[in-house]
């Protein structure tokens, strides 16, 4: 069986132009041998849910610093799963109060990763979360 | 015996000497394998000696506080005659809440303020746009009108108290904002006092909130430059931010000479307009970052001082020796913060405050303990700004002007950077100026090379992060700020109330005559006070500068 690297889509929600973090992200799983695509900057809940689903990703990582992730990332969750997608793992680093996170996590966020975290810990974290290849079969 | 200055050849021996009999061996004896680079990669020698300061003179290279070329500082009496400006950069929330966080600041002896607005603001939209959901009154203070700012400033008279704004792509719509304030206190533009930072070169760079094309940014900053020049003459009409670039991922050359090619591009751009250089040049200021490294960062500073005054003496034939001053502000570096025992950012921010006072800072802001979580709290603040006056009043550096000026190894630094930085800004001149360079992609390109390049060497090890990469520890959580729904609330009812109650004619007469002006290429800033001053939202302004100027869109790449 020929094994399909996993798709993963970068995104950057809020109005913030930060962008250190998403790029030194996409690299390091650009070279851990992962597809990745960066929406680039300031993109709304609707461009990132639906960049998820025609990019037919296995993985979105959204990064923040704004502070409007409590209003961002449950409209792209819902978005995604208004569009079948909901079974899209969402992840999400940034500058994000820890007090936020169970809240994140209950909403469906399935990690979030803080300042400090090492490229490797969210690349060793994707690779035993997703599976490398989405089965070809499945819709 | 030895003499107390040896020759030259006596010195060159002795060190080798001492390096292989004494340093050498003993080095290899201890376990420790100690990284002896820069925080930026920069490799350091184990010692330094007057060997590395071969050719360097003491007029040409270093010379007194006041005088060419100024490494020493821009004022003969630097800390004597005036500390820093203690300036901590704060917003959140309402212009409410913000207005009260300033009262609270300045009672506590801070003695300028600082804006930072809310993203919004900064991109130049109002509070009611679908863009701005989530982001009221969170990252700074919403400010849709010149309602908003009158209610940021009320009761702060801005004939005695400066203020620097944080605002770029619609500076000067703010400064519109501000100066209209000031004559609603009764204070004429003559007599106010601030800076905007309006440095659009690092917002395509490294900081992104950009909206115009550079072509049409860069005619808004040189009507600033030329307004100010006439208008409002002890305005800072811009900040060339150095600071961004940094924290984008930039080494401390990087850094140190990006910002000062920035700086040259807005100089030629406003001769290109037939502005005398001496007219606009004193009113240009800078805005450094303050990393770990501490000598590499003093270095810097000082190195900068020195790059300006030959550029605007050699290159732009300034006459004013005001025109050839570097003064910057200084903020401490907030990637360096850490959300892992978020404690030690007092001592990291205490060792970054310390090098920009070393380096000669006329201002600073330093960053508060839990700004990896959130805006900083009441009590975060205070301790930062309590940092500043305990260097200030306790460490005993302020007492002597430039204490390291001498020291073999912060002036063979300060050479070092001075002559690549010079070297990389020749690169950028090749390449037909920033605004070309930009467009190539070619300092975003270093930039993220080097973020890269960092975040591997602490990855690997190589760089040493206390709490990250070394020393972790569990941690309880801190208590941190938080702005509440009804701050988005309060200003969306506030702004409705400000386009119901106005003089609507008014209001429509200003953006068209402010779009007429823009069209025709006139100076835009008296139509901007004008359209501010009858209640034209913040949006609606940039909106009509949109229509004449568009957009820009950056390609996407990382």
């Amino acid at each position: 069986m020929t094994q399909k690297n996993i798709r993963v889509l970068i995104a950057k929600p809020g109005l913030d132009g930060h962008d250190r973090g998403a790029k030194v992200i996409c690299r390091a799983l650009r070279d851990a041998g992962m597809e990745v695509i960066y929406t680039g900057l300031r993109r709304t809940p609707e461009e990132i849910a639906s960049a998820a689903v025609q990019e037919d990703v296995d993985l979105v990582g959204l990064s923040i610093l704004s502070g409007a992730h409590d209003v961002l990332f449950p409209r792209i969750l819902e978005l995604l799963r208004e569009q079948e997608a909901g079974d899209i793992p969402v992840i999400a680093g940034g500058i994000i109060p820890e007090r936020d996170i169970p809240h994140l996590k209950k909403l469906g966020v399935k990690e979030i990763f803080l300042p400090g975290s090492s490229t490797q810990d969210i690349i060793r974290w994707i690779e035993e979360h997703i599976p490398p290849a989405r089965d070809p079969g499945k819709k | 015996m030895s003499k107390s200055a040896p020759p030259d050849s006596d010195l060159k021996a002795a060190g080798r000497k001492w390096k292989k009999e004494l340093y050498d061996p003993a080095r290899q004896a201890c376990s420790l394998s100690q990284d002896l680079t820069t925080v930026s990669g920069r490799p350091l020698k184990e010692l330094y000696t007057p060997q590395d300061l071969e050719g360097w003179d003491f007029f040409k290279d270093l010379g007194f506080p006041g005088q060419p070329p100024y490494v020493r500082g821009v004022h003969p009496t630097m800390y004597h005659g005036r500390l820093w400006t203690m300036r901590q950069f704060s917003g959140f929330g309402t212009p409410e809440d913000t207005n009260r966080r300033y009262k609270y600041l300045l009672s506590h002896g801070q003695t300028g303020l600082s804006v930072a607005f809310h993203l919004p603001t900064l991109m130049g939209i109002d509070s009611d746009h679908p863009l701005a959901r989530g982001e009221i009154g969170k990252c700074g203070v919403a400010v849709d009108s010149l309602r908003d700012m009158e209610i940021l400033f009320d009761g702060i008279p801005l004939d005695k108290i400066t203020t620097s704004m944080t605002i770029n792509a619609p500076a000067a719509v703010l400064w519109a904002m501000y100066i209209a304030v000031a004559e609603k206190q009764g204070v004429s533009p003559r007599v106010i006092s601030g800076t905007i930072q309006n440095d659009i070169l690092k917002e395509y760079i490294a900081q992104k909130t950009f909206i115009f094309p550079p072509e049409a940014s860069m005619k808004l900053i040189v009507d600033t430059f030329e307004f100010g020049g006439r208008e409002v003459p002890r305005w800072n009409t811009i900040s060339i931010s150095g600071y961004h670039i940094r924290e984008a991922g930039a080494t401390a050359l990087q850094e140190l000479a990006f910002t000062l090619r920035d700086g040259i591009e807005y100089v030629d751009w406003a001769l290109r307009r037939g502005l005398d250089v001496d007219e606009f040049a004193p009113r240009l200021s800078f805005f450094f970052d303050a990393h770990n490294d501490f000598f590499e960062e003093i270095a810097k500073f000082r190195a900068a001082r020195k790059i300006w005054a030959e550029v605007m003496r050699d290159r732009f034939g300034a006459r004013q020796a005001r025109s050839c001053w570097l003064r910057f502000h200084t903020q401490t570096a907030g990637v360096s913060l850490m959300a892992q025992q978020p404690y030690n950012n007092v001592v990291r921010v205490t060792l970054q405050a310390l090098a920009a006072v070393l380096g000669g800072t006329q201002s600073l802001h330093t960053n508060s303990l839990d700004e990896t979580y959130a805006l900083p709290s009441q009590e975060a603040v205070t301790i930062a700004l309590r940092t500043q006056q305990i260097i200030a009043h306790e460490s005993g550096v302020v007492n002597s002007i430039d204490p390291l000026g001498g020291s073999y190894l912060v002036e063979r630094l300060t050479s070092e950077l001075a002559e690549e930085a010079k070297a990389a800004i020749r690169k950028i001149d090749d390449m037909g100026g920033m605004v070309k360079a930009i467009e190539m992609g070619y300092p975003q390109k270093e930039i993220a090379d080097s973020a890269f390049w960092y975040q591997r060497a602490v990855e690997k090890g190589q760089k040493i992060i206390v709490g990250v990469n070394a020393y972790a520890q569990e941690h309880e959580p801190i208590p941190i700020l938080r702005v509440d729904d009804s701050a988005a609330r309060q200003q969306l009812s506030r702004l409705a109330e400000v386009r119901s109650s106005r003089n609507q004619r008014q209001v429509r007469e200003a953006l068209s005559d402010l779009k007429k002006a823009a069209v025709d290429g006139l100076n835009v800033m008296p139509f901007l006070i004008s359209s501010v001053k009858a209640y034209a939202t913040l949006g609606e302004v940039m909106d009509t500068l949109k229509e004449v100027y568009g957009e820009y869109r950056e390609p996407i790449t990382f």
